[in-house]
């Protein structure tokens, strides 16, 4: 295709677009080269943003991957996903309350912090969270999805909207309305320092754990019968049943994994923020939603990179786009960050970071 | 084609929401003046007043006179009221009357945060507004009913309340709201439906400033104003703390908004330098960001009115900020609970808080009749206040309410609110209220700073309140 002809092809909304993303583009390329201009930061301190945004966002990657999975099998938003995630973080507190009493990570018991009870207890308290993540998230699609698995495409948005309020305000209940505070792990306090750069031990253990897990869902999904399967079911249910697969059994094995990573990222959350309360999933399901649709909805590596790169660009953004322009407390505008991140990324890749090109049946 | 165009108009929109999320500078800025006038408005107020020593005498004199002519005009109309009027009066009073037939109950309402994180400090005053209910007895043979609502401590929250409670017209006059958020969108519509509002604990300057407008006509407070509370932080912090330079951080509400900036005008009149004013979103839970924004600056004070979870956020992650391990942190009345602690956990100790003080023999049996009735000390600093505003309301009823033969009650709305305003030297537990016409009742006196040591972050629900290390008036 010859130039001219690409040139008369363009239609007044993608020139639009363009404009739009260009605009936005100048604008952050200009902020940034100020802000790093004005040296108010020192690198080290640039440096902290970008790992404070690497843990914040393998933890969004995480939840997103269960919007992601879910919507890559039945072409539907899971919108009380968060709500799993909330589940998981706010039952197992309880746990972990009762095995830091008994001084499990802390000096404060007889046992005393040492590495083996400190791992041991973290292990269990993973165990318990995904557990419970799991079985709510299975339950959730036993009881409120299949029944509509034939429905028109809003029904089971709607109901996932009502499962989250159901969920929320079960916790409620359950639970009561307080702030709970995880307790502190005291192996994980402290800091690894590289000459001038210095990183936390939490968010080491976050960022590493986070990814570990996303790698072996991976490989799960890429390597394993089991895993084809949902890929499979993920590409055509008909198709996939007509070669022996039992799609139910698929779809509720999806939902697990969904839920396990959601547990996963229940104690990360717990353990770097260390509060809980019964609506505390309500934002990070938003934003690992975004995630999910930033990286390319039904794309597993792209729930991975849209979450780091939401993280990234939220703790990094408002300091770096924003301070150079001489906007005054930017960071109250980091949600508009990443929101505008989004637009871009919409414009120039309209099926996200590395989304899947959809066929004409899945659009 | 229209695919994308719809697309991007959604993500658009989805911009917007986030934008007008994080607060419209016009507001922020709006309220910034409204401020900072109000700051220059009590200092030149002070001035005058030293001046004006005299004069004033004369004033309290005449005012006097004022009160006992208002008071022979009350005791007219009560006798007008026993003489069989009731039903004549009320039905004539331009906001309307509230019949109470016999055997049923006058109906009360209160609107605070009972979901939610800030739970706390809403059910903290709820037990206060029960137990002065319970206290009050009945009224006139009238037992007192309360209508519950929840105020959500955001602006939506406080708009679908005050419908919801406006539109039931049995009800007289209502407790709250929590937050100052919720009270701007209330407001307008508890005064257009004629009822009165007494809130316990908001504190935003700007809902009794003297431009505030006749919309704010039905709405009083007996917390504390933040002109107050920021002065009172801002002095602990240059004079006791002897700090030169602060920062602060607020989450875009109106309440951590002014009084962060109370906070800061007051500390740049003393000489100290603000060297950063930032601010967050409420229900964020990374703080890192902005306290390594704000550690460039290396302040000595880091003062963050916010509530309780974005409190313990800061709190705990702020010690983890290299360029902060030795900066001072004060927080303000909307963290004021245990709850709070427990979210911060051990980064607390060593903090300050501002936030009610109250003590007298009464509070003592207060706590005590507390303590019995729900098993536990109060969770939060409101209690009293909420205590006070409920009996200023239930006495300002049965002063106006006038009786009819066959014992239905009859109370005139327009009478109630001035009977409101009217409170004059009222003995309650956070002092002798009297309500000017700006609807401040409070007394100015129940507040102090308090000082979170390792016993009480230890075992908050024991041991809270802390001591109060310092009160206006005792230091410099």
């Amino acid at each position: 295709m010859t130039l001219t002809e690409r040139l008369r092809r363009l239609d007044v909304t993608t020139v639009i677009m363009w404009i739009i993303g260009g605009l936005l583009l100048f604008f952050i390329v200009l902020g940034s080269i100020q802000s790093i201009l004005k040296g108010t930061y020192t690198p080290a301190q640039w440096f902290d943003f970008f790992v404070f945004g690497i843990s914040q966002g393998s933890i969004y990657a995480l939840i997103a991957l269960g919007y992601t999975m879910v919507y890559g099998i039945l072409k539907m938003i899971n919108f009380a996903h968060g709500e799993v995630f909330m589940m998981g973080a706010l039952t197992t507190y309880f746990l972990a309350d009762e095995m830091n009493r008994r001084g499990v990570f802390d000096d404060k018991g007889a046992l005393g912090p040492t590495l083996l009870s400190t791992l041991f207890g973290l292990i269990v308290l993973f165990a318990v969270a995904i557990f419970i993540s799991m079985t709510v998230a299975v339950l959730l699609e036993r009881v409120a999805y299949r029944p509509l698995r034939g429905a028109p495409r809003l029904v089971p948005l709607i109901t996932a909207i009502g499962a989250s309020f159901f969920l929320q305000y079960t916790a409620r209940g359950l639970y009561g309305s307080n702030n709970r505070s995880y307790p502190n792990v005291d192996l994980l306090k402290g800091t690894v320092t590289f000459g001038q750069f210095s990183i936390q031990v939490v968010q080491i253990v976050v960022a590493v754990t986070a990814i570990a897990m996303m790698i072996g869902l991976y490989l799960f999904v890429q390597r394993t019968k089991t895993g084809k399967a949902i890929l499979a079911v993920a590409e055509d249910k008909q198709a996939a049943a007509l070669m022996g697969i039992d799609v139910d059994r698929t779809i509720v094995i999806t939902f697990a994994l969904g839920g396990a990573m959601a547990g996963v990222a229940a104690i990360l959350y717990a353990i770097m923020f260390r509060q809980a309360h019964f609506f505390m999933g309500f934002i990070p399901g938003i934003k690992a939603f975004t995630a999910a649709v930033l990286g390319g909805i039904g794309n597993i590596p792209g729930a991975m990179l849209g979450g780091l790169f939401l993280g990234i660009f939220e703790s990094l953004g408002p300091t770096l786009f924003l301070d150079g322009l001489g906007i005054n407390s930017p960071n109250q505008l980091k949600d508009v960050i990443a929101f505008t991140m989004l637009v871009l990324i919409l414009i120039f890749r309209p099926t996200g970071i590395i989304g899947e090109r959809l066929s004409e049946k899945k659009a | 084609m229209r695919k994308r165009l719809m697309l991007l108009l959604m993500v658009l929109m989805m911009v917007l929401v986030a934008c007008g999320n994080a607060v419209s500078p016009e507001t922020e800025d709006a309220a910034g003046t409204a401020v900072s006038e109000a700051g220059e408005a009590a200092d030149a107020a002070a001035d005058a007043a030293a001046e004006a020593a005299d004069d004033a005498e004369a004033a309290v004199d005449e005012a006097m006179d004022d009160a006992e002519e208002a008071m022979d005009d009350a005791e007219e109309a009560v006798d007008d009221a026993m003489s069989g009027d009731a039903m004549a009066n009320c039905e004539a009073d331009e906001l309307g009357c509230v019949t109470v037939a016999p055997g049923e109950a006058v109906n009360i309402a209160y609107a605070l945060v009972i979901s939610g994180p800030n739970e706390p400090l809403g059910r903290d005053s709820a037990n206060g507004v029960e137990m002065a209910v319970e206290a009050f007895g009945e009224l006139d043979g009238h037992p007192i009913n309360i209508i519950v609502g929840d105020d959500g401590c955001s602006p939506e929250g406080g708009q679908t309340v005050a419908q919801r409670l406006t539109a039931d017209e049995s009800i007289v006059g209502i407790i709250g709201t929590s937050c100052s958020s919720a009270a701007n969108t209330a407001i307008p519509l508890v005064t257009q439906a004629g009822m009165v509002m007494i809130s316990p604990s908001n504190t935003a300057p700007a809902l009794t400033a003297e431009d505030r407008g006749d919309e704010y006509a039905g709405y009083l407070r007996t917390a504390h104003n933040d002109l107050f509370q920021g002065r009172v932080a801002a002095d602990f912090a240059y004079n006791e703390l002897g700090a030169r330079t602060a920062a602060t951080i607020h989450d875009g509400s109106i309440y951590a908004d002014s009084l962060q900036q109370v906070f800061a005008d007051r500390f740049a009149e003393l000489g100290g330098e603000v060297v950063a004013q930032e601010a967050v979103n409420v229900g964020d839970t990374d703080m890192r960001s902005v306290l390594t924004n704000i550690a460039s600056n290396a302040p000595e004070v880091l003062y963050y009115p916010v509530f309780t979870a974005e409190a313990g956020f800061i709190t705990s992650q702020a010690k983890e900020v290299s360029g902060l391990e030795d900066t001072i942190l004060m927080s303000a009345d909307g963290a004021f609970s245990p709850d709070f602690i427990k979210a911060a956990g051990d980064a607390a100790v060593g903090m300050y808080q501002s936030g009610p003080y109250v003590a007298s023999a009464d509070y003592d049996a207060f706590i005590e009749a507390h303590v019995e009735k729900y098993g536990t000390v109060p969770p939060s600093g409101f209690h009293a206040h909420a205590y006070d505003a409920t009996m200023i309301l239930l006495n300002a009823v049965k002063e106006v309410a006038g009786m009819g033969e066959d014992g239905t009650l009859y109370i005139p709305r327009t009478a109630l609110r001035d009977a409101v305003y009217a409170t004059k030297d009222y003995a309650g537990l956070t002092g002798t209220l009297s309500c000017d016409q700006n609807g401040d009742c409070a007394t100015g006196e129940a507040l102090a700073i308090f000082e979170l040591t390792e016993d009480v972050v230890s075992d908050p629900d024991n041991n809270f309140p802390p001591a109060a290390i310092y009160q206006p008036g005792t230091g410099e």
